[in-house]
């Protein structure tokens, strides 16, 4: 603590550099803060995944339906708790570009496999006493201004014409990262309505009795409909959304190889840096020495500079990112859940910290190294 | 007492027996110091005068711990430096020497109170303590009005004088002042040779000054005259 001044001094001796050298770190956090935050929405529905649920879809494509009466056939299967059912609707509110996922759902059983949404009881006793009731997100709802009794026409791209539903419920989530941008409404108002593929549905979600039973009963279930018109594919909800998003390209791989060239630009430019700043201070360094400041605390001044710099400009683009990723989805719906979480934000820190470590490590061992009596001849 | 024989007294604060120093320069062999000898008793001023490049400076460097000899051996306080590790060295010249430089080495970034606090952020004297220390040698050089100042805000004599302070400020053992005046007009040579003198003569400090300036060397209690790496004693007050 006593030589903080003398840190703080050498931090604002070249205020432009600093400057510099702080934006540098600042900027990369907040690519790094951006990219995580993105990762995390890529990989929501793996976050979000219960361990004992399990998706049942056609096995030629997602875009397959499976058949209604597949319900009561799965219930028999041993270690099933609970199956529901759900379609994809593909709508739009108004104009193409408002766009959140609409779904049929099954609604005596939804709840039952999901137990993580939560929807006041009243709100969703008057949604399963109207037909052409819907129950909306919370982030979708704020985002239109939808309110409950308020009446919601959803332009259908796949059914056709326009729907209009009666907002009867908002729901939340009880965990950070469930999705709130989802909309619910009656799978038997889509069964009435459609003119084509009556009695089918999108897919099928189990809920087993406990995780263990995952493998045995999906394998039990696509043995079941092994060799019929209708074959099916099941896996956890978990393997299901990470083949998701494998589907649109290795995301993590891509995120992995930008961050890492963002850091290692970082520690080249504050490398060069934390370089400049010794050698201008060669002088002075040895000057402490003289004084009886030993190498360590040579090396450790050098260093505390070095974090100094990577501390600030990590704190002030983290605080950046982590403002910007509150003002919610930036893409208008392709990524519904967009957060940097704490964890995030520290792992951030941490590699701020690390970059600054190592970008000082080479300058200060220098530093410690020098020679009292060469160093001041150049005094 | 100062002698340059080898033959001094036992109780010497500072103590060189046979001293060599050897440099290699590329192939070439530079014996700086030949067998040097030097007993200094507490509270001496001492002089040492000599033509550039007969080791003056790679004297004083021994006698500070910022160098080792390549033979001979240098005892100070009873401590012999060349046993001592690097970060007991280190240790030894906080606790020890205070060094005042020709360019008066003070940092830019830190005002004159800071610069001076320096040798004391090494030890364990708090906050308040080390304000008192500080105060009390900037006023002992006439400064006490120029705390808050810069070395840049403060003319060459100022600064040597700031400098001057922080080589007191820890009451080390000894000073070590390589060519203090050689930066100053005559005006500010003189000032700052009075206040060595003051050091010397009121507070007992033991000082050993390097210098070319031989009104500078008057003050000083013995003369010795360093050439081409022998030490001879050219006058005493």
């Amino acid at each position: 603590m006593r030589y903080l001044p003398l840190i703080w001094r050498n931090l604002v001796r070249k205020k432009v550099r600093t400057t510099l050298t702080i934006g540098s770190y600042g900027v990369a956090l907040f690519l790094f803060g951006l990219l995580a935050a993105i990762q995390t929405a890529f990989n929501q529905g793996v976050e979000v995944a219960g361990v004992d649920r399990l998706v049942v879809r056609n096995k030629v494509s997602l875009i397959m339906p499976l058949p209604q009466a597949y319900r009561d056939r799965i219930l028999q299967i041993r270690g099933v708790r609970a199956v529901t059912y759900a379609s994809w609707f593909g709508g739009y509110y108004q104009d193409e570009r408002n766009f959140f996922p609409q779904y049929a759902i099954d609604t005596p059983t939804f709840r039952r496999v999901y137990p993580e949404f939560s929807v006041p009881p009243s709100e969703w006793s008057a949604f399963e006493a109207d037909q052409e009731g819907c129950v909306v997100g919370r982030q979708t709802a704020q985002k239109y201004g939808f309110k409950v009794g308020d009446r919601v026409p959803i332009v259908a791209t796949i059914f056709g014409g326009v729907w209009e539903f009666n907002v009867r419920g908002i729901y939340d989530g009880t965990r950070q990262q469930d999705d709130l941008t989802q909309f619910w409404f009656h799978a038997r108002y889509l069964e009435e309505r459609r003119r084509w593929g009556k009695g089918n549905v999108g897919w099928y979600v189990v809920r087993v009795a406990n995780p263990d039973l995952a493998t045995p009963v999906a394998a039990a279930l696509d043995a079941l409909f092994a060799n019929s018109s209708w074959e099916t594919k099941s896996e956890t909800e978990a393997a299901f959304a990470a083949g998701f998003v494998k589907q649109m390209g290795n995301i993590k791989l891509l995120i992995l190889v930008i961050g890492s060239v963002v850091f290692v630009t970082l520690l080249l430019v504050t490398g060069n840096t934390m370089a400049m700043a010794v050698r201008e201070r060669t002088g002075e360094l040895a000057v402490l020495k003289t004084l009886g400041f030993s190498d360590r605390a040579v090396l450790g001044l050098v260093l505390a500079e070095s974090q100094a710099y990577a501390l600030q400009g990590g704190i002030l683009g983290l605080v950046a990112v982590k403002l910007f990723t509150m003002r919610g989805d930036p893409t208008g719906g392709m990524l519904p859940l967009f957060y940097l979480s704490p964890a995030k934000m520290g792992l951030g820190l941490l590699a701020a910290a690390a970059v600054g470590a190592a970008a000082g490590a080479i300058p200060a061992v220098l530093a410690m190294r020098l020679r009292i009596v060469h160093a001041l001849r150049r005094v | 007492m100062v002698r340059v024989d080898g033959n001094g007294s036992g109780d010497a604060l500072i103590r060189m027996r046979e001293v060599d120093k050897v440099y290699h320069r590329g192939g070439e062999v530079i014996h700086v110091l030949q067998g040097l000898n030097l007993d200094v008793e507490a509270g001496e001023f001492v002089a040492f005068m000599g033509p550039s490049g007969s080791g003056k400076t790679t004297l004083l460097n021994l006698l500070g711990g910022l160098d080792l000899p390549t033979a001979g051996t240098i005892v100070v306080d009873g401590d012999e430096l060349s046993r001592l590790s690097g970060p007991a060295l280190a240790a030894w010249r906080a606790r020890h020497v205070g060094f005042i430089f020709q360019m008066y080495n003070l940092l830019p970034v830190l005002t004159a109170f800071q610069n001076v606090e320096l040798p004391l952020l090494l030890t364990r004297l708090s906050r308040a303590e080390r304000r008192d220390h500080v105060e009390l040698a900037l006023s002992l050089v006439g400064l006490a009005d120029r705390l808050d100042h810069y070395p840049r805000q403060l003319s060459g004599g100022q600064e040597q004088r700031v400098a001057i302070a922080r080589a007191i400020v820890a009451d080390p053992t000894f000073l070590l002042c390589d060519e203090p005046t050689g930066d100053l007009d005559r005006r500010s040579a003189d000032e700052v040779m009075e206040l060595l003198s003051r050091l010397s003569a009121e507070y007992g400090k033991t000082l050993l000054m390097v210098t070319h300036d031989p009104r500078a060397a008057e003050r000083a209690g013995a003369l010795l005259h360093l050439d081409k790496g022998v030490l001879v004693e050219a006058g005493r007050r």
